[in-house]
């Protein structure tokens, strides 16, 4: 592997991916007041969070068991508000133990 | 630095912590199969601070790719973090300085932009920097473990790791969703809609990192569009 070529590869994606989040926050300094855009932005955690994880959800592990498992898990301890980590773990323990099943 | 803001900070960052060390041993595993040595995977974990963006960009290098084929690839599948980092901007404290930015611009993941969103109250710098600290070592640290000892981790441990990042969304979405019609509306919509570009012919050849991006930007517009939100229900 020549490491010239990877280094400035790696460059390259480290400076690309600093500009997109650098940019906006130097940009928006300002408190946005109009009511549209300050709607727009309070929705986008929810729709961007739920796009990236469904349905990519049930292909994270080795079998659709133990990942349709995990996210049942999931919704149900995040549904009675148990925290992130607990929700995690929880999502995470079922999958394995599912897959110690060999489903 | 205010210690109390900092401590929360790590305390809010360390389940995500956990979650990266799994997901970038599974990098630095690859990145090794792939003939990329250990300590620029490394580096490239400490710099980066993607998975996504990094695993497409490993593969690319260690197919001898372009350099601009690199920087189309990161532009794409990296865009969501600027209408993360535009969120967060509306939500910093007034201490938040140009060189605060600088700095904590750098920190903006997928994870850490959830973790702060969820916050009840202004992000300071002291959080956000507690917060953003343990993800930079376990993202790091994790690449370094994987790409030397890939047999650490029984394979179906591993392996159910790789849900815990998803189960941490679940965690941030669900519980407001569960509350506020219009958040369920707007959730519902995104995932019928990332449904439609997986599935879905023509709409399937759309790339993940774009395909984010529209559905993002369209369902909030929409959200915004039939139910505005007033000040009071802004957290």
């Amino acid at each position: 592997m020549n490491i010239p070529y990877l280094l400035i590869g790696i460059m390259i994606m480290a400076v690309v991916t600093y500009a997109i989040r650098v940019t906006p926050m130097v940009i928006f300094r300002k408190k946005i007041e109009n009511e549209r855009i300050k709607s727009f932005l309070y929705y986008i955690p929810y729709t961007v969070l739920a796009a990236m994880t469904f349905p990519a959800i049930f292909s994270s592990t080795q079998s659709s068991a133990s990942s349709i498992a995990g996210c049942i898990v999931a919704v149900a301890l995040a549904y009675f508000n148990k925290g992130l980590l607990v929700v995690a773990l929880g999502a995470a323990g079922t999958a394995f133990l599912v897959g110690m099943l060999g489903l | 630095m205010n210690t109390k803001e900092f401590k929360e900070g790590i305390r809010d960052g360390l389940p995500i912590c956990l979650g990266y060390i799994s997901v970038s041993m599974a990098f630095g595993l690859s990145a090794a199969k792939m003939g990329i040595p250990v300590w620029t995977a490394v580096l490239m974990s400490l710099t980066n601070l993607t998975s996504a963006g990094q695993f497409a960009g490993a593969t690319l290098l260690a197919t001898h790719g372009t350099y601009l084929e690199l920087t189309i690839s990161m532009l794409i599948i990296n865009i969501r973090y600027f209408l993360m980092s535009l969120s967060v901007s509306q939500k910093v404290d007034k201490e938040f300085t140009t060189g605060r930015r600088l700095a904590a611009s750098f920190g903006i993941t997928d994870e850490v932009f959830a973790v702060s969103m969820q916050r009840r109250k202004e992000l300071s710098f002291s959080y956000m920097t507690g917060l953003i600290l343990t993800p930079v070592l376990g993202w790091t640290g994790g690449t370094l473990l994987g790409g030397v000892a890939t047999s650490l981790l029984p394979e179906a441990l591993s392996d159910a790791m790789g849900i815990a990042l998803y189960g941490m969304f679940i965690a941030i979405i669900v519980p407001p969703a569960r509350e506020h019609k219009n958040v369920m509306f707007a959730v519902l919509l995104a995932i019928l809609a990332s449904c439609a570009f997986t599935y879905l012919p023509v709409l399937n050849n759309v790339s993940g990192g774009w395909s984010v991006i529209i559905i993002t930007v369209v369902v909030s517009a929409i959200a915004a569009f039939l139910f505005p939100v007033k000040e009071e229900e802004d957290d």
